[in-house]
């Protein structure tokens, strides 16, 4: 009993230190939450349709927040950057109008080699991006 | 007797696969990371400085000229928004941890992997600041890699002389004094 009890616990245990995945491939379309939750814990809407001064205000906050910024785009509305401090992070923020008053603003995050899905980092980085417009961040349903 | 013997085997096998699973595959993220801290204005304060202009464009591309003088190549710019993104890789070897790996290897026989490049990065941002102001705020980083072509380092330049040095620079570039915040 004891002896097939040793090998089967340590076939177990190396699968467990071998990782998760049996197929890396996975990782291309794979999302842990469900897209709906993500995006709710990704997304802010801000008071304001003055999509430059949010963006300079976007790029301003990544600075604040340790970041190198790796690309912008005026048109498209988008900020990349990197943050390296014996990790590697980088971060993408987006715009998009809602509505005739307000701009919503999407943030989504890789720290290492995952996704950040925990909501407590993106609340984080809108508390400071709100305290940089001087606006409030509604949460979006 | 033999058999509570066993058991716990078993439990403490269980046990140690139990603490593999939870800590399993994923890393947490920092709770700092995303978060303003007190150092965060100081370094604003040591990254940034104000032009008497209002002319983005020319401290941009003086900016830009004072990368290329310092050997960045540029990456990608948005003059819309006043951001420009250069880098370069260099040398990252140092006397002292060849000398360190080489007295490992002579003593020990044993290898020790030194650093071998680096790549640097550095983003510049334009912002208009008030009546007749332009605002610069430069970032480095620079990733290390060792001869085993792992990263041996990822961080950010925080070293005041280098910021200071920079703006001595850019201010020379557009013939206007860098002004503290």
């Amino acid at each position: 009993m004891r002896k097939t009890l040793i090998p089967m616990f340590t076939c177990v245990a190396a699968m467990l230190l071998a990782g998760c995945q049996t197929n890396s491939r996975d990782q291309i379309l794979q999302a842990n939450s469900s897209q709906v939750q993500l995006r709710s814990y990704q997304t802010r809407a801000f008071d304001t349709v003055d999509r430059e001064k949010t963006l300079r205000t976007v790029i301003a906050t990544l600075q604040d927040l340790g970041f190198v910024v790796d690309k912008a785009d005026a048109t498209l509305g988008t900020v990349s950057g990197t943050k390296l401090d014996g990790y590697q992070m980088r971060m993408t923020v987006s715009l998009r109008p809602r509505g005739e008053q307000q701009t919503l603003v999407r943030a989504n995050a890789q720290y290492n080699l995952t996704a950040v899905e925990d909501p407590l980092p993106y609340q984080g980085f809108f508390e400071s991006l709100s305290k940089a417009m001087f606006l409030e961040a509604h949460q979006v349903d | 007797m033999k058999r509570t013997h066993h058991s716990r085997n078993s439990l403490a096998a269980q046990v140690a696969i139990a603490l593999m699973a939870t800590t399993g595959c994923q890393q947490g993220v920092p709770p700092e990371a995303l978060q303003l801290t007190s150092e965060s204005l100081q370094q604003r304060q040591l990254q940034t400085r104000y032009f008497e202009t209002d002319d983005e464009t020319l401290v941009l591309q003086s900016s830009a000229a004072v990368l290329q003088d310092l050997g960045f190549n540029l990456d990608e710019s948005e003059t819309d928004l006043g951001v420009i993104v250069g880098s370069k890789d260099r040398d990252a070897s140092e006397a002292g941890q060849i000398a360190a790996a080489v007295t490992m290897a002579i003593l020990f026989g044993a290898y020790m992997p030194v650093d071998e490049k680096q790549k640097i990065r550095a983003s510049l941002v334009t912002r208009p600041a008030g009546a007749e102001q332009t605002s610069v705020r430069v970032t480095f980083q620079r990733m290390i890699w060792n001869t085993d072509g792992q990263i041996s380092r990822a961080e950010f330049l925080e070293d005041a002389v280098l910021y200071q040095e920079f703006f001595d620079k850019l201010s020379q570039s557009v013939f206007l004094t860098a002004n503290e915040i």
